[in-house]
């Protein structure tokens, strides 16, 4: 008998991973759950351990009938070999993400086996204020798309005392919080989601070493309700952590009391905006809310709050125990370390690709993705999420990283990379970018309400061909109302995938797409 | 993992519920939540109690209540299909799978019956693996007419996998 991985993350399980588990354990084999490795289009990818060389060997796409006839062999046309040794993985450098896939993601002692809690230790021996120091040496910028310094975000938060909940009475106690968002609602983007499903003690831990740092007593972490596995996941985390003694009173034995709830979104996109967060938080509508004050002064219920996306908490821990001047050695100027690419869409090889900042959008796409899944022409790529810009195939030399892709016209945003074909209409592309912004408008501020109705209406019109030339002056007119006094980045930013598409693709927005005038909408 | 059993609306569970989430900092949003996990949706009682047990006004959990998108008012259907319709599903043709499945509960009644057809979702976090769908709770990869159909039939039948 064998020790077998089989991966318990929700994308593995979509393709059959929970079967395939008990099939194996059926048959007497000890089975561990654990992450996904991110090659996806393996998935389910089973792994064995080699008693030989100590290393996991392993198979791709495996059913159950693999199992059942007993094929998982070194002669099985889906064996894989060393899983480590894979091209797609050798390349890669796995710095968060070093231990997802590998460990079982509730195993205490796994996490510590694989270099879990140094960070924490490393920080707690330090004064908070080294702590930050060290945050802002990293170099380390908010993953979740604005690209803001972590560190000097929380010596924000470190310098403003502590204060009671907004409307209690001044004798009640104070507070400051340290929130997650883990409301990755960018199609196109998981790595949220299998860092909360693959390493989950990893951002536990980035939470309490930023509460230290700052001065927090109370952590939530915001996951969107579209991720059942990740609530699950992090609920149990929490608890295991709790009777552990990384959460709660005296973590590891110092002075530092901190625990973490989670809460759970209700399908609103624009709660991915940090303040609409905060109002979903507080229980009400998530409507944006107009800074200043910022969140790191007046943020959750009026209190000093730290709000970091799930990979910038989680890439903290690393920082902390391996050095920030390591961290910071890597990368491209001012985007330093590595990031978390995904790679979506119509993609051959989809996954999870971490390297550090520089590499190019054609490597992502080529290199490691092997181009279409269909096998025809890449037309368009949409990097950075529904806000973010469509690239043309002639374009993806550009290298990744926060200034590089604001210099071609697009945005880093999350790391996502959507692919598409040469079948896909542009046009209809921007129009949904419209559509999506109507549909999950918070509706605080009229350019994204309206505007986005308007500009959807306006795309329909161009589509049908009618008064192609002045809708599209007017169009252009809309996405300039849109971009610049819209009061977030939902409205703010929606122009920039139909404005890409216009300028990178004019000829499909005036095809006609054979959609009759006669049907236009007065 | 997702509350497809629910119980049968009860105001005095709808009252303790409410009691023991009210005194909670933000109580609203995850009073309502708790509601729905336990009785499948918010019936239009349930805003009176949750406005009187959280002090708010009956206004202010409409507000809410309207504003999120999983939040809803009437019984969900027994086995609920979420078809993802963002980018990166349309890519690998997730428009035209909601056109065939909405084809086939054209020509079947019941499975429009017991699925409520569609609800659109957008992203599910199965970029890599589309187009992606929801079958009562349970995450589906490369979603097929055939696999959806298998999934809605399975979950039928009680299967849980």
């Amino acid at each position: 008998m064998s020790i077998w991985f089989v991966p318990r993350d929700s994308a593995a399980r979509s393709m059959g991973a929970d079967a395939v588990a008990r099939a194996l354990a059926a048959q007497g084999e000890t089975v561990v759950r654990t992450g996904s490795r991110g090659m996806l289009w393996l998935e389910p990818l089973v792994e064995r351990l080699d008693e030989s060389t100590g290393k996991r060997i392993g198979w791709g796409n495996v059913s159950v009938e693999h199992v059942a006839d007993g094929s998982l062999d070194e002669a099985s046309s889906s064996f894989l070999g060393i899983v480590e040794d894979i091209d797609y993985l050798a390349k890669q450098e796995r710095w968060l993400f070093a231990r997802v896939g590998v460990i079982d993601p509730l195993d205490p002692q796994d996490y510590v086996a694989h270099g879990g809690l140094a960070g924490l230790r490393a920080s707690l021996a330090m004064a908070p204020d080294e702590v930050i120091e060290q945050v802002v040496a990293s170099g380390l910028r908010g993953r979740g798309g604005a690209g803001f310094p972590a560190g000097i975000k929380w010596r924000t938060v470190a310098q403003t005392p502590a204060r009671p909940h907004s409307g209690a009475h001044d004798s009640a106690r104070p507070h400051k919080y340290i929130c997650v968002n883990a409301d990755e609602g960018d199609s196109g983007t998981f790595a949220d989601r299998m860092l909360m499903e693959g390493d989950p003690f990893c951002l536990l831990e980035g939470m309490a070493i930023a509460a230290h740092a700052v001065g927090a007593d109370q952590g939530i972490v915001y996951i969107r309700s579209e991720y059942p596995d990740a609530i699950q996941t992090m609920h149990e985390a929490i608890e295991i952590a709790r009777c552990e003694g990384w959460l709660g009173a005296e973590i590891l034995g110092s002075a530092l009391t901190f625990d973490v709830e989670i809460r759970v979104g209700a399908g609103s996109y624009v709660c991915g905006e940090e303040t609409a967060m905060l109002e979903s938080i507080e229980g009400k509508r998530g409507m944006v809310r107009a800074k200043p004050p910022i969140p790191a002064i007046q943020g959750l219920f009026g209190t000093p709050t730290v709000i970091n996306n799930v990979l910038t908490m989680a890439s903290v821990p690393s920082i902390l125990a391996r050095g920030a001047a390591e961290y910071a050695s890597l990368g491209l100027g001012r985007s330093q370390g590595t990031q978390v690419f995904q790679l979506a869409g119509n993609i051959a090889r989809g996954g999870i690709v971490e390297k550090a900042f520089g590499v190019t959008a054609m490597e992502l796409v080529h290199e490691f993705g092997d181009g279409t899944l269909t096998g025809r022409p890449v037309k368009a790529v949409q990097i950075g999420g529904p806000l973010g810009a469509y690239l043309p195939s002639d374009r993806l030399d550009v290298a990744m990283g926060y200034e590089s892709l604001v210099e071609a016209g697009g945005m880093l945003g999350h790391g996502g990379l959507v692919v598409f074909d040469d079948t896909v209409d542009m046009a209809e592309q921007a129009h949904f970018a419209m559509e999506f912004c109507a549909e999950e408008s918070c509706g605080k501020c009229t350019p994204c309400r309206i505007g986005s109705v308007r500009g959807a209406e306006v795309i329909d019109l161009m589509r049908r061909g009618v008064d192609a030339d002045s809708n599209e002056v007017l169009l252009r007119d809309l996405c300039e109302v849109m971009t610049d006094g819209s009061l977030c980045a939902m409205g703010g930013l929606t122009p920039m995938p139909v404005l890409s598409a216009l300028d990178n693709f004019p000829d499909d927005f005036r095809s006609h797409t054979g959609l009759p005038p006669q049907e236009v909408r007065s | 993992m997702s509350s497809t059993t629910v119980e049968p609306w009860s105001e005095d569970v709808a009252c303790e519920i409410v009691s023991n989430i009210a005194r909670k900092p933000g109580p609203v949003l995850r009073c309502l939540q708790a509601i729905q996990e336990k009785f499948g949706y918010v019936p239009a009682a349930a805003v009176a109690i949750v406005a009187q047990g959280c002090n708010v006004s009956r206004a202010d959990v409409h507000g809410v209540l309207t504003f999120y998108a999983d939040l809803r008012d009437t019984p969900p259907p027994s086995v609920p299909v979420r078809l993802c319709a963002a980018e990166a599903c349309q890519a690998v043709g997730g428009r035209k799978l909601l056109r065939d499945w909405q084809q086939a509960c054209e020509q079947d009644q019941n499975l429009a019956d017991v699925t409520g057809v569609n609800e659109p979702i957008f992203c599910l976090g199965n970029c890599a693996l589309g187009p992606a769908a929801m079958v009562a709770g349970t995450l589906l990869g490369r979603a097929s007419v055939e696999s959806l159909k298998r999934a809605v039939h399975h979950r039928g039948e009680g299967g849980n996998s």
